[in-house]
């Protein structure tokens, strides 16, 4: 993305990036915390497993075709295969960058990875583990390689001069429109709307999203792919941002309850590491700050509307991911600072192109990921049911899809011993 | 006066609970308790070890009514956890010696119809 002519190797600029791409890799499990904290106990394991198949499958899908579909080339909407089964990924620096091109590979796969992992928030207590991973496979390729082509690879939003730091297109408004037609496809939990339906572990969904924060150091920083000046600012303003959206969110809080929430913090720290995603190297310090409050509003108002249709978006990934990522795009196209960035002015810096471009990428990429994942999901929902019976709902995926709890206490519990061979044919019956 | 004991499945509950409202069945307590009632055990894999759990959970109702409400009362808490299959709970009803509220030292009769507000 930052146009460096053809370089060397950078020692410093890899070992930064080394770092930073198992600071993103981090962000999935602590994804799967955020989220398991979110569901009742019943569905804890459940819901941090699909973040951890999300590593499994989308790593695979990744380097098989993802990467080269999504980098190899400039094709307008989609790349080759010319890079497929990493053909060709080496040590030679990846143009445009000084760090290995494998290892520019890799970083990317944790942004694919994490993706994956957001949407299953919109289909979590509900939605069968493996039609999930079958999803988590068809997604990652047919919908978050298209996106990043669009944005990172070459495509025709990035060729045409749309903005987009650290993900703004494929990684939140991807995951955030696809979150909302899953929640369609998949439909309502049995009790949803009928039923209070409450966060079990609050201290999980505080840690999980301290820890995202931290691995966003990663992801924005990372995103210049070097350690001079775009990488520097973002990794600021990874610090600034959420703090401001984090005040923004208490005073909304404040006025509408009269209390600060623990819950509603930790969704305000997601909320302003995504708004900074897309404008992290673009825009100033004191801009991201403004994009930092400004992003609260949106987002705290989807998140006070969604609960009251029948869309069971579960943890809200539009709101936080979709709709702070549309904020975070839109910004750049106003204020976007060319003596800041070295790329490109925004509206209030005489360039009111930019804005046209971020308008066109905050339209185009929702309406891709919104019907690629309709047509997705029914593809597969033709081929095998989403979702179990209301009794394997009622019971929890834990027990119903991985035989385990996540508070298991062990009273009652009768060893079989492994040499019987008769475990097989105990039926798992209702508790 | 009756005690009625509830043992149900944990997420029909709420439904029994709302089935209590209807029935205008408003003292009551609850607890999370694990039993095994005759059902079939659930097998279970941590690494290497297998277990069948033996116990599973349930919600245990603790109503105590006078005699109009002993039937309403089952009839809800049925209404509300049934669903078919085995390991739905049990109903235990028995007989009560003597109800005091604490705050007004009312006995009986007085003491199980709950008070408005």
């Amino acid at each position: 993305m930052t146009p460096f002519a053809a370089a060397p190797l950078s020692a410093g600029d890899t070992a930064w990036m080394l770092a930073a791409t198992a600071l993103v890799l981090m962000m999935t499990p602590a994804l799967g915390l955020f989220y398991a904290g979110l569901v009742r106990a019943k569905n804890t394991l459940n819901t941090f497993m699909m973040c951890i198949a999300a590593i499994a499958v989308a790593a695979v899908t990744w380097a098989a075709v993802g990467y080269s579909l999504a980098f190899d080339g400039t094709g307008d909407l989609i790349g080759g295969l010319g890079n497929a089964f990493l053909h060709g990924v080496t040590f030679a620096p990846r143009e445009g960058t000084a760090i290995p091109e494998l290892l520019f590979m890799a970083f990317q796969a944790t942004f694919c990875i994490i993706t994956v992992a957001l949407i299953s928030g919109a289909v979590v207590e509900r939605m069968r583990f493996g039609p999930f991973l079958l999803f988590a496979a068809l997604w990652s390729v047919c919908v978050y390689a298209v996106l990043a082509h669009w944005a990172f690879g070459g495509g025709w939003l990035l060729e045409g001069g749309t903005l987009d730091f650290a993900g703004g297109v494929p990684v939140e408004m991807g995951s955030g429109f696809s979150a909302l037609a899953a929640a369609l496809v998949v439909g309502a939990r049995k009790d949803y709307g009928r039923q209070a339906l409450l966060p079990h572990n609050a201290v999980y969904v505080l840690l999980g999203a301290g820890l995202l924060w931290f691995g966003w150091f990663g992801f924005n920083g990372g995103s210049g792919f070097s350690a001079g000046h775009s990488g520097v600012l973002a990794f600021t303003n990874t610090l600034l941002t959420p703090a401001c959206t984090l005040v923004v969110w208490f005073l909304l809080d404040l006025l509408r309850g009269r209390q600060v929430t623990a819950i509603g913090a930790a969704t305000a720290i997601i909320v302003g590491c995504v708004a900074i995603t897309p404008a992290g190297g673009y825009v100033s310090p004191g801009w991201a700050m403004a994009l930092g409050a400004l992003a609260a509003v949106p987002s705290y108002a989807v998140i006070l509307w969604r609960p009251r249709t029948h869309v069971d978006e579960t943890l809200d990934v539009l709101a936080a991911h979709g709709v702070a990522g549309m904020t975070g795009i839109l910004f750049i196209g106003f204020v976007a600072q060319q003596s800041w960035n070295e790329v490109s002015d925004g509206l209030f810096y005489g360039h009111a192109g930019q804005l046209g471009w971020q308008a066109l990428a905050a339209l185009a990429a929702p309406a891709y990921a919104f019907c690629a994942t309709f047509l997705l999901l029914r593809l597969i929902a033709a081929v095998t049911p989403l979702r179990g019976t209301e009794r394997q709902e009622a019971l929890g995926m834990d027990v119903v899809h991985h035989g385990e709890e996540a508070y298991a206490s062990g009273e009652g519990a009768i060893l079989v011993a492994p040499e019987a061979g008769v475990e097989a044919e105990v039926a798992v019956a209702q508790p | 006066m009756k005690l009625v004991i509830g043992i149900v499945r944990p997420d029909r509950a709420n439904d029994v609970l709302e089935a209590l409202y209807r029935a205008e069945v408003r003292g009551f307590s609850i607890s999370r308790v694990q039993g095994h009632g005759g059902e079939l055990d659930r097998v279970e894999t941590y690494r290497g070890t297998t277990v069948k759990m033996g116990l599973a959970d349930k919600v245990r109702f603790e109503i105590a009514v006078s005699d109009p409400f002993v039937q309403p009362t089952i009839d809800a808490l049925c209404d509300g956890a049934r669903t078919g299959e085995v390991g739905d709970g049990k109903i235990f009803v028995l007989p009560l010696e003597r109800v005091i509220r604490i705050r007004t030292g009312e006995t009986d009769h007085g003491a199980v119809t709950p008070v408005g507000g």
